[in-house]
């Protein structure tokens, strides 16, 4: 069924009463499928904490995508699925810290490099600096491949949040 | 009456009963005592004793198909609620309305297993349509109330309600089902009326039209029926049934073309094969159905009605998806035909019917008679001529070849008259549903067509029919195989029938006497007439052992990863021949 050719990747954004076991809902949804979750991340957005927002980021022929949000919409706590890859245009954003460990050379052209990005050094030491880092996936892994060899030992990114452009809401 | 305060069990009872249920199916232990306490003292529920919370699953199932009711079941923590797994699957996958309540060990125990711990919110996530575990007596009654909204609404399903032991003794507060209305979930039942006009126009210019319609008509309640039923008279076009639809169109109607699929009737699979314009109504394209799917229908704009999107495009793609409750997209398409005063196509039509009638004539269902053996198609048929036009006898089944001729030859005229497990195919399923149909339905006929295989899986059921006087039937077409399994041994597997023949099966007749029930064997064709006649006299529970053909095949066939016109129709010409290695991979 899935066939890699036409293949795409989808960035969706799920409401979700903030309840117990949804994530794992969630999750169980995507592995007993065999659907593949490139990223999730999840946190509550109402001021009541009633509703968290759940962004996937998935990959899969269109009539996948289109199963992946049926069984995300028939999920009895989700209020709404939306796919943002085509419902318009819209913003993706992943944070990421990158520890880089080194001294010397390397060091200076690690630090250089991060003002390249724009990524703040949250963190330093005599022997190592941790930064931070803003922008799409795309950006974040040109970062990390370019800090490899300066010494990087240790990588968390918070996957892709997500929202659509304009003054209209989910 | 509202906010009064109570215990958590005197909650759970009370909140049942506000819901309409009458009779529960359970087996009590440790954590559920409390509630097995306050069901002592109270009369307006009654229940059920099962001798396995698995029995206790599909008589429940078994209630609530036949009678369109959602159906109850309480069972302990633990190994209680592990034991409701399949039948869980089950209720899943066949779309049936069940509200489990599973007992759990106390709040302030649970991730230490405890004692009869099971985690069975997270082992049950993905076998219900939705779980819950209640962490507060004031929560329970509003819990109960939305189990049921879901398990009814939409496309139907099982609920787990897992209560931890101290929640059901401490005291709460009742709420009333209309002081726990939820807006949560709200399934769309009538579908967008242009949808319905295009699904019309569609259908009104077909030249070799079908419908196919499946489970969903029977979920969408009798009325539905009545509404296809209208529908075909209207238009003229032929009928085909999945195995979960049947009764939902009568099987005496000359429009009706019999069960398609992988069993079905050769002018079912040509006729969906060569269609110019498919309606399926409440079916989900199971490849049971499809066959291969790159040759399922090639020629066909397809309709789907659904009430559940994720059953649309999951495994066919389809022209006009129209989203709704199979009820009142009927009723719609009924009003739109007859507004827009759409006339079938005469000419086509006719021509259609005609080669249609040409596929009838070959008989695919025609098998080889005998003198000295029983034929199992031959005792359904028995069978069938004796309760023919009652509309009192429930049907269930076991799975197997026994299950495939029981749709075959029993002819269904009304829906929820037909138990069977289509989806999971669960041996053990048939007693235990055939049960719950009696308790639903005191003064009905209910058989179950059981192989003997299958029977063993729930026979300890038996005692339970005994307790209750239930005088279900139990019909063996007893083949001394686990028959479908010997079936692909031999088509697929050269013929070594590895551990597919049932040695050592008790006499079913001391069995059948062991609990308190009447046993008959017949062993000719002379003898079948005579012990349906017995049978269907005793009032009691009665086993029927019929010592069928032992190496009888089920035909039609359509090899898993064939296509609808590779359709085999018995030994001439062999099944293997068609099945190329992907057909080896599939179920
Ligand atoms: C040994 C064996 C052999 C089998 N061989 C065959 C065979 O030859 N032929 C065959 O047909 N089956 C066969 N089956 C059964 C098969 O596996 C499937 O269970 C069956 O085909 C599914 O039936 P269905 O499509 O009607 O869907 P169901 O499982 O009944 O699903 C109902 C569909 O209707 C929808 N729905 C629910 N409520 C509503 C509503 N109110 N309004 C509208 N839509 C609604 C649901 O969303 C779902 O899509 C066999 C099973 C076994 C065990
Ligand atoms: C619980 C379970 N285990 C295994 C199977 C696989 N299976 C399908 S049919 C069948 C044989 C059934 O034998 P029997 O009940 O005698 O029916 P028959 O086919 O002989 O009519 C088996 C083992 C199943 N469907 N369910
Ligand atoms: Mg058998």
């Amino acid at each position: 069924m899935s066939n890699p050719v036409n293949e795409r990747r989808h960035t969706i954004a799920v409401l979700v009463d903030n309840e117990p076991g949804v994530l794992a809902r969630v999750i169980g949804l995507f592995s007993g499928r065999g659907y593949n979750i490139d990223s999730l991340t999840v946190a509550e957005v109402s001021a009541e904490k009633t509703q968290s927002r759940i962004t996937v980021v998935t990959r899969g022929t269109p009539m996948v995508i289109e199963q992946i949000k049926a069984q995300l919409g028939r999920l009895v706590p989700v209020h709404k699925v939306s796919d943002l890859t085509i419902e318009g245009p819209h913003v993706e954003r992943e944070l990421a810290l990158l520890k880089v460990a080194g001294t010397g050379e390397k060091r200076v052209e690690a630090l250089r490099i991060a003002d390249v990005f724009r990524a703040r050094a949250v963190d330093s030491t005599t022997a190592s600096f941790v930064f931070e880092v803003t922008g799409t996936s795309d950006k974040v892994d040109a970062l990390i491949s370019l800090m490899m060899p300066l010494g990087l030992v240790d990588v968390s990114r918070t996957g892709v949040v997500a929202i659509a452009r304009g003054p209209k809401p989910l | 009456m509202a906010n009064q305060r109570m215990t958590g069990a005197e909650i759970v009872i009370k909140a049942l009963v506000d819901q309409g249920v009458d009779v529960i199916f359970g087996y009590p232990g440790g954590a559920v005592l409390p509630i097995y306490d306050a069901l002592f003292q109270q009369d307006k529920v009654r229940h059920i004793l099962v001798r396995h919370e698995q029995g206790a699953m599909h008589a429940a199932e078994g209630y609530a198909r036949s009678t369109g009711k959602v159906g109850v079941v309480l069972v302990t923590s633990g190994p209680g609620a592990t034991n409701c797994v399949t039948g869980l699957t089950d209720a899943l996958m066949d779309s049936i309305p069940v509200v489990c309540l599973t007992g759990q060990v106390p709040t302030h125990l649970i991730g230490n297993d405890a004692f009869q711990e099971a985690d069975t919110v997270g082992i049950t996530r993905p076998c219900t349509k939705h779980n819950y575990l209640v962490k507060d007596s004031n929560d329970i009654a509003r819990i109960i109330h939305e189990a049921f909204h879901v398990a009814r609404s939409g496309r139907p399903g099982p609920v787990v309600v897992d209560l931890p032991k101290n929640v059901v003794v401490n005291q709460g507060t009742y709420q009333t089902p209309a002081q726990s209305r939820t807006k949560k979930y709200n399934p769309q039942v009538k579908a967008d009326i242009a949808r319905v006009e295009q699904a019309v126009e569609l259908l009104a210019g077909a030249k070799r039209p079908i419908i196919y319609a499946g489970g969903g008509v029977i979920n969408a309640g009798p009325a539905a029926s009545q509404l296809l039923a209208s529908f075909a008279k209207l238009t003229g076009y032929p009928v085909t049934l999945t195995l979960m639809g049947l009764g939902a169109f009568p099987a005496s109607d000359p429009q009706f073309l019999g069960m398609l699929g992988m069993h079905g009737t050769l002018e079912a699979n040509y006729a969906m094969h060569g269609c110019d314009v498919m309606l399926c109504l409440g079916a989900r394209f199971d490849d049971r159905v499809t066959g291969r799917l790159d040759a399922f229908s090639p020629g066909s704009k397809k309709i789907h009605v659904d009430i559940d999107v994720s059953s649309i495009n999951k495994n066919v793609r389809v022209d006009l998806p129209v989203v709704g409750d199979a009820a009142y997209v009927l009723e719609d398409m009924i009003k739109v035909w007859k507004s827009r005063q759409y006339r079938a196509d005469e000419a086509a039509l006719k021509a259609w019917w005609a080669t249609i009638d040409g596929w009838r004539k070959r008989d695919s269902l025609r098998y080889q008679p005998s003198k000295d053996i029983i034929k199992p198609q031959y005792a359904l048929q028995r069978l069938f001529a004796a309760i023919k036009g009652r509309d009192d006898v429930f049907i269930s089944t076991e799975v197997g070849q026994h299950q495939m001729w029981a749709a075959q030859f029993i002819g269904f005229e009304k829906p929820n008259h037909w138990l069977t497990s289509g989806g999971l195919g669960t041996m053990g399923y048939g007693l235990p549903a055939a049960m719950g149909a009696q308790v639903a339905n005191p003064k009905a006929l209910c058989i179950d067509v059981a192989g003997e295989a299958s029977i063993l899986m729930n026979i300890q059921e038996m005692s339970t029919i005994a307790q209750y006087r239930l005088p279900v039937k139990v019909f063996i077409l007893n083949n001394q195989y686990m028959g479908m399994v010997r079936q692909w041994q031999e088509f697929f597997f050269g013929g070594r029938y590895s551990e597919s023949y049932m040695d050592s099966l008790p006499d079913f007749v001391k069995l059948a006497e062991a609990f308190g029930a009447v046993g008959l064997r017949a062993t000719k064709p002379e003898d079948v007439d005579g012990l349906v006649k017995e049978m269907l006299d005793c009032p009691k529970a009665v086993i029927a052992d019929v010592m069928v053909d032992k190496t009888e095949n089920c035909y039609p066939m359509i090899p898993a990863g064939a296509a609808h016109n590779e359709i085999k129709l018995g030994p001439e010409g062999g099944v293997t021949s068609s099945v190329n290695d992907e057909g080896m991979v599939l179920v």
